[in-house]
């Protein structure tokens, strides 16, 4: 017989065009889903939040199909749905789990037991609950703590969490706060935004007021937030604002403390700011642990909107999607640019070259906090504090071993001996003080011996410690300290973003170097100089803190060698 | 920017340019700093992630990549400081700790392991992760994740340099991962294995499949390697051969000015078909007992005794001229006819026309550029008085506005589409074209008109120019003649009057029109989507009058660009092988220019035109061509109503086809030849943009194959001429005596630039890419405005005939498939002919995807396979015509464009029919 053709034959062709096809049922209802909303890009991880609230999953379906709409390229959805940890992707025909149970995984949450509740949940949950395990939930002075679906169970036990999978309420509990009519009438809200609004207070005067201050950028990096403020509107706009409200740090909940009791305290810091920079768009980047905190700021936004509070500015409030990374600020800018949330270089500075390529005034939630009562008080009121001599007032967000865990509002530089037997109320019962993290998981580990250091910035470097967010987690003769670095170093490798080597690698190879036996001190120690030197972002420079801490004060704890 | 840093080096005062990183300051003092997510291939922007390139400087608390991070003035830096060495070592030891061992590593040569040599990191004292496993599902391609660094350079590959947008870095931290589309098997993915990931990755984690062992290892071959230019498509890639054994084992992309450094598929993965089994080694000569020809012969290639035998090349060529050489003096000079290649180089193009002209006496020569763009030249010819692009495609980069219309870049010109959709990203790209396409999604405006209404759609765009006072009139009143009598004519071609004809809608047609004419720089590029019809030169009016009018042309950013379809079609057409010209389109029946050819070539030469492609094919029906010589061209697949071409080439007294494979064409010939294959020859080709490109030999022939200059040298020896060409060089050097095009241009300068453009002004100076800023090449210099009417179709739907058929290209494959159909993974990414419906088409049809059906129109029918594709509106079907098995061009419809004389390959009836029929 004659071959017609020189090809082999040996395959079939093609049925339809190269890979996954879009189909049509899912991308109706994607557009059902998305509505009139913009399928600009930078809204993809909002996107696929309404997409999962509706679906309780992400199908494959849903997401070629969203990468049609939004004129995506498959891979660009997956990989920013695959970075979040809140987003749950399906396989192929894999229906979701009715009800999702994430148990914190925070410090303060595993040293009240976290571990065993996850396991006891493991054991009792029927098929229809999925439970998983999460990084902190800001909740660190209520733990161990767990989430339903949305709604957080406080000092959580199996019997209660399950108690609340069988009451059915997956939606956020909002506590009571302070309202925008409390919040004028009582207390004299926005007043001071309407004077700076009105120019009766020049930028200049403002800006001057938090120099002498001495405010802060609270986040826990410290730069002194007015000299920031004259450097973003110093570069040529349009500028924007972008908050941080990402507070992801183990220990670290003062951010959340403010949200949910006085929110517009901290919307007028916010609308003051960005009447400073003179930002056209005001961004609030909401951490996702937090779905109380963002059900009141919708709920006050458009109240504010609708008094015509905002006329210089567009707020707009964006989810994050479980990424402790998403806390730097670079970080941030992308994930709200809606890409994976990857730091980047810098030089350029974000105040020059920030989101959307704008110059851009990034700051915490704290800071902003703070800005009316300066404003209004005057900058001493802020600066000499409790009689600190012009160090400041801090929040400090104390769990753990303590009496009365909660946010301190002390002066800044207070020892932790002092917060413990001042504010906390002294031990835990049955606890002897031991130790302490001073800035949350990053901020390395301390001995009990050096408790009269001040907790303020730039005091704990020559220790190889900082203080950033100010999360105080107080540690006991009960704890063992390379189990707190392993909990730790565990943390940084789940939360690591991946992009560059000595973070990606290196806190994966730690946490197996440190989980054997015997601790291989020399290499360890190598690595954790090769990881602050060479990592891109404070993820990975201080990672190993609390590996190097436990090197250098707690000894004892671990068995050294060849591993 | 752009002020020069002085800073300190290793101790040193040094200066930086302008954007200069402390990487490329090091490197330009030959201090060389690892580095492994950096590539130094162009269009690669650092990252930063790797970290193996950092460096102290003084007062910074940290390291810094070098990189990425620029150098400021004062600034104090050590790239051998003990801490930074140290941290190069260990960023080293953690990447190392998760490799395979080397002897079983992708690619031992890889930049890791030489890198690893060299910073004396042998080993790794870290406990090995997860091992993924290898991902074989790809024909081209291994991926092996286990071997990869998460540098991100094939994800920067696959997304910034091609714009395929496939691969992403998924997961984060210790889980990241690189992943094709839902992080599917490669084979399944959206791949369009343009290999630049490959060419891209440090490590070998994503491998040619022909450089490993069926575990994925690397087979260690020692790889010779030659420079050369792609044998496919127009854009014309610069290539380096890399060969083992006397076979090619792979394809880099070199950084040649049309693609820098960028490959498709074809050029990167389609090189096999050289050394396929159906290679023809002898010459074959018909055997006296052959069954009789006839229109319906089929001859299997690789057991062609029935209807041949093998013959000594004496014995060949002797009756291959003999049989020319009778006819020629029987029957006269108009009784021959010749097809030369756009596949071959300029020098074997300009031989072929140079026979026919000198050897047969007819100008009866012509060769595919006929079935491309010969009515885009004779518009363009018409109009600016030269047939070549005004800008390369390159050109994008500066255009603010890039107007795509009836091209499909992405599948038949895959680098140049690169260039396009990086564009995309600050211009504004308009696609306007019947069929959806891999642009649209990168595109501000998609127009899918309706096919067959360009100059409805067009003559809209001219209305609101000139109605909306948009045009340019300074350009207008100095640059061009004929407008009043052009806005006359588009008076009545009012958006809302074209609106129902083309289907789009009033108000898009204006916003597209007022933003091509109000851009700063805008150009336009079409392919056979305008050429290919029966109003094809109106067409290429239309779009040279949206230039002119608006004077986009002539600055760089601005333009008209025809994307030449052959590898070498514009070098072909350029060296003369066109019935009407002679090389440089010096018109035939011009007598002052013929007498000079008449005096070059020692003979009184045909005074008439010659006839075209398919005009020459009516002519054999008709008796009065009786001989036909083909060298590199398939007419039984390329010409439409293919059936009716083979009954014409079964008629012929005598045929001589050279060829590398028994072609459909040579089934009818009464000699075979078997010639040489790109990567064999020796010699230039020319591409869209007018480069001059060098090709080299990276193989020897095989079995007896001969080079094509020789074949064609040997039959004019034996008809009578007196050539002694010694090789191409000879030629060209023949060439630039009658081509002024090649002023300047030296086959030593080609060598040793190996690209020069022309028009070139100098030796020493590059050529012109943006040409006619000041004047036009036309008797009085201006642009000449021609109205175009609006001509429907040849052949309209009707009620036996409801569908319109349309024909082309797909990525995988080449014309009529003789070269990729017999390259494996070429044909195992597309093995078989589809014709391709929408998905409520296909419904409506009763036909399943994947179910076969059938297609006929008045000329014939072809059973295919289904495909299910949206791209293709309803109401028509799409095939390409590269399957012999199902040819697409048995149902075509021969019809002419006037003055092109190009057939209307884009529109027929047609009527499709679900087969029940199980595959």
């Amino acid at each position: 017989m004659v071959r017609r053709h020189p090809g082999a034959g040996g395959r079939r062709g093609r049925f339809r065009p190269k890979g996954r096809a879009v189909e049509p049922k899912a991308l109706a209802e994607v557009r059902a889903v998305l509505g009139d909303r913009p399928r600009r890009r930078d809204l993809l991880i909002e996107h696929l939040h309404l997409l999962q609230d509706r679906y309780r999953g992400l199908a494959p379906s849903h997401l070629a199909a969203l990468a049609d709409e939004m004129r995506l390229s498959m891979a660009e959805v997956y990989e920013t749905a695959t970075f979040y940890a809140h987003f749950d992707l399906l396989d192929e025909g894999e229906r979701p789990a009715e009800t999702t149970v994430r148990v914190c995984d925070g410090l303060s949450c595993e040293l009240a037991g976290a571990l065993e509740l996850n396991s006891a949940l493991r054991a009792a949950a029927d098929a229809s609950v999925r439970v998983v395990r999460a990084p902190c939930m800001g909740r660190c002075d209520r733990a161990p703590v767990a989430e339903v679906g949305h709604r957080h169970v406080d000092r959580a036990s199996a019997d209660a969490v399950l108690a609340t999978v069988q009451g059915g309420e997956r939606s956020p509990c909002v506590p009571a706060y302070r309202g925008l009519t409390a919040y004028v009438d009582d207390d004299d809200g926005y007043r001071v935004l309407n004077a700076c609004l009105g120019g009766m207070r020049p930028f200049e005067s403002v800006v001057e007021a938090l120099d002498e201050a001495g405010l802060k950028g609270l986040g826990g990096a410290g730069f002194p937030t007015g000299r920031k403020w004259r450097i973003v509107r110093g570069h040529p706009g349009p500028r924007l604002l972008a908050v941080n409200a990402d507070e992801g740090e183990p220990g670290t909940f003062k951010d959340r403390h403010f949200l949910v009791t006085d929110p517009h305290r901290f919307l007028e810091g916010v609308l003051i700011a960005a009447w400073a920079v003179e930002a056209e768009t005001s961004y609030i980047y909401l951490r996702d642990e937090y779905p109380d905190v963002r059900e009141l700021l919708l709920k006050e936004i458009d109240l504010i909107e609708a008094r015509g509070l905002t006329p210089h500015t567009r707020l707009e409030l964006r989810r994050g999607a479980g990424a402790y990374i998403c806390g730097e600020e670079s970080s941030m800018i992308e994930s709200l640019e809606g890409k994976r949330g990857l730091p980047r270089h810098r030089p350029p500075y974000v105040a020059e070259t920030g989101l959307f390529g704008r110059p851009t005034l990034v700051q915490n939630v704290e800071t902003l906090f703070w800005v009316r009562d300066i404003l209004e008080k005057g900058p001493s009121w802020f600066a000499n504090y409790g009689g600190s001599a012009g160090r400041g007032l801090r929040s400090y967000s104390v769990s753990g071993r303590v009496r009365n865990p909660g946010v301190k509002v002390a002066p800044a530089g207070i020892t932790v001996r002092e917060l413990i037997d001042g504010h906390c109320g002294g031990m835990a019962e049955g606890h002897a003080f031991r130790a302490y993290l001073p800035g949350g998981a990053s901020g390395g580990i301390l001995p009990a011996s050096l408790a009269e250091l001040p907790l303020d910035f730039g005091e704990l470097e020559a220790h190889d410690c900082f203080v950033g967010s100010h999360a105080v987690v107080v540690l006991s003769d009960q704890d063992d300290m390379r189990a707190v670095a392993l909990n730790l170093m565990r943390f940084f490798e789940d939360e690591s973003c991946g992009q560059c080597t000595p973070c990606r690698v290196g806190t994966e190879k730690a946490v197996k170097l440190m989980e054997r036996e015997r601790w291989d001190e020399p290499l360890l120690r190598e690595l954790a100089e090769a990881m602050a030197d060479a990592s891109i972002c404070g993820l990975g420079q201080a990672a190993a803190n609390p590996l190097t801490s436990v090197l250098r004060h707690f000894r004892e704890d671990v068995e050294l060698g060849d591993g | 920017m752009g002020e020069r840093v002085r800073f300190t080096l290793d101790g040193a005062a040094v200066e930086a340019g302008a954007g200069e990183t402390l990487w490329e300051v090091a490197r330009r003092r030959g201090v060389d700093v690892p580095h492994l997510c950096l590539s130094e291939a162009r269009g690669y922007r650092p990252d930063g992630n790797c970290r193996v390139c950092m460096v102290e400087i003084e007062g910074e608390r940290r390291l810094t990549a070098s990189c990425i991070r620029r150098p400021e003035p004062g600034m104090v830096v050590h790239t051998q400081s003990p801490r930074a060495s140290r941290a190069r070592a260990m960023v080293m030891e953690l990447l190392v700790a998760d490799q395979p061992a080397r002897a079983e590593a992708p690619d031992q040569e890889a930049p890791i392991w030489r890198w690893a040599d060299r910073m004396k990191v042998s080993g790794s004292r870290f406990p090995a992760g997860a091992r993924p496993a290898a991902d074989p599902s790809h024909p081209a391609m291994r991926v092996r994740l286990d071997a990869c660094i998460h540098c991100n350079l094939c994800v920067r590959a696959c997304r910034e340099v091609q714009v395929n947008d496939v691969i992403g870095m998924a997961q984060r931290g210790s889980q990241s991962k690189i992943v094709f589309d839902f992080d599917d098997p490669m084979g399944d993915s959206t791949c369009v294995a343009c290999g630049e990931c490959v060419q891209a990755c440090p490590t070998g984690a994503l491998m040619e499949a022909t450089r490993v062992d069926a575990d994925g290892t690397d087979r260690r071959l020692a790889l010779e390697e030659t420079h050369s230019v792609c044998p496919y498509c127009g854009v014309g890639c610069q290539i380096t051969y890399q060969v083992a054994d006397g076979g090619i084992v792979a394809v880099q992309g070199r950084d040649g000015p049309a693609n820098q450094s960028r490959l498709c598929v074809k050029g990167r993965f389609g090189f096999d078909y050289v050394s396929h089994p159906d290679r023809l080694l002898r010459p074959l000569v018909r055997r006296d007992d052959a069954p009789p020809k006839g229109a319906d012969t089929e001859v299997d290639p690789r057991a062609p005794w029935t209807h041949f035998r093998e013959a000594s090349w004496d014995e060949a060529l002797d009756r291959a001229a003999a049989g020319l050489t009778r006819i020629r003096d029987r029957a006269g000079p108009g009784a021959l006819a010749g097809f030369g290649s756009a596949k071959g180089s300029n020098e074997e193009a300009y031989l072929v026309q140079k026979l026919v002209r000198q050897g047969f006496g007819t100008n009866n020569v012509d060769h595919c550029t006929r079935l491309c763009h010969a009515s885009s030249v004779a518009a363009l010819l018409e109009g600016i008085g030269s047939g070549a692009v005004t800008a390369p495609f390159t050109s994008v980069a500066e255009a603010d506005v890039v107007v795509v219309i009836g091209a499909n870049p992405t599948e038949n010109h895959p680098v140049a589409a690169t260039f396009f959709k990086q564009a995309a990203r600050r211009a504004s790209l308009i696609v306007m074209d019947p069929r959806g396409q891999g642009l649209a999604r990168h595109a501000r405006h998609m127009l899918r008109f309706r096919p067959g209404t360009d100059v409805a759609l067009l003559n809209a765009l001219l209305h609101v120019i000139i109605d909306e006072d948009l045009y340019d009139p300074q350009f207008v009143q100095a640059r061009t003649e004929g407008f009043d009598r052009l806005t006359a004519h588009v008076k009545a071609f009012s958006p809302e009057a074209m609106a129902p004809i083309c289907g789009i809608d009033a108000d898009t047609l204006r916003a597209v029109a007022r933003k091509y004419a109000q851009a700063e720089r805008a150009i336009i590029f079409w392919g056979m989507g305008i050429s290919q019809h029966v109003h094809g030169t109106d067409n290429a009016r239309c779009l040279i009058a949206l230039a002119l009018i608006t004077g986009h042309i002539g600055r760089p950013g601005t333009g008209l660009h025809p994307l030449r379809g052959q590898n070498n079609v514009q070098g072909a057409s350029d060296a003369g092988l066109v019935p009407m010209v002679y090389p440089d389109y010096q018109p035939v029946d011009t007598d002052a220019i013929r007498q000079r050819f008449e005096l070059l070539w020692g003979r009184p030469l045909d005074q008439a035109r010659g006839l075209t492609v398919v005009e020459i094919m009516n002519a054999i029906h008709d008796g009065a061509i009786r001989g036909l010589y083909v060298m590199g061209e398939n007419p039984a697949m390329s010409d439409p109503d293919t059936a009716h071409a083979r009954a014409a080439l079964a008629e012929l007294e005598h045929l001589v086809v050279q060829d590398l494979f028994l072609t459909e064409t040579a089934w009818h010939a009464d000699v075979v030849l078997p010639a040489s294959a790109w990567p064999e020859k020796d010699g230039t080709v020319t591409n869209t943009n007018r480069q001059v490109q060098r090709g080299r030999p990276a193989l020897p022939l095989p079995g007896a194959a001969r080079q094509d200059w020789w074949i064609v040298q040997a039959i004019a020896r034996r008809m009578g001429l007196d050539w002694h060409y010694d090789g191409p060089a000879d030629v060209f050097a023949e060439m630039k005596l009658v081509m002024d095009s090649l002023d300047h241009i030296t086959w030593e300068r080609v060598e040793a630039e190996s690209s020069v453009t022309y028009p070139c002004p100098a030796p020493d100076q590059p050529g012109e890419d943006i040409v006619f800023a000041d004047r036009f090449p036309t008797p009085d210099g201006r642009g000449r405005l021609v109205p175009a009417g609006l001509v429907p179709p040849d052949e309209s739907p009707d009620a036996d005939f409801p569908l319109v058929l349309m024909t082309g290209r797909q990525l995988e494959h080449w014309h009529t498939g003789a070269m990729s159909r017999r390259s494996s993974v070429l044909d195992s990414l597309e093995p078989e002919a589809v014709a391709s419906l929408s998905v409520a088409e296909l419904a409506r049809l009763g036909a399943e995807p994947g179910g076969r059906v059938r297609l006929a129109t008045r000329r014939g029918s072809v059973d295919l396979t289904a495909r299910a594709d949206d791209a293709v509106p309803d109401g028509a079907v799409f095939v390409p015509f590269a399957f012999a098995e199902a040819a697409a061009n048995l149902l075509t419809n021969p019809a002419l464009d006037p003055v092109g004389k190009i057939p209307e390959f884009k529109y027929c009836a047609v009527r499709v029919e679900a087969l029940a029929e199980p595959r």
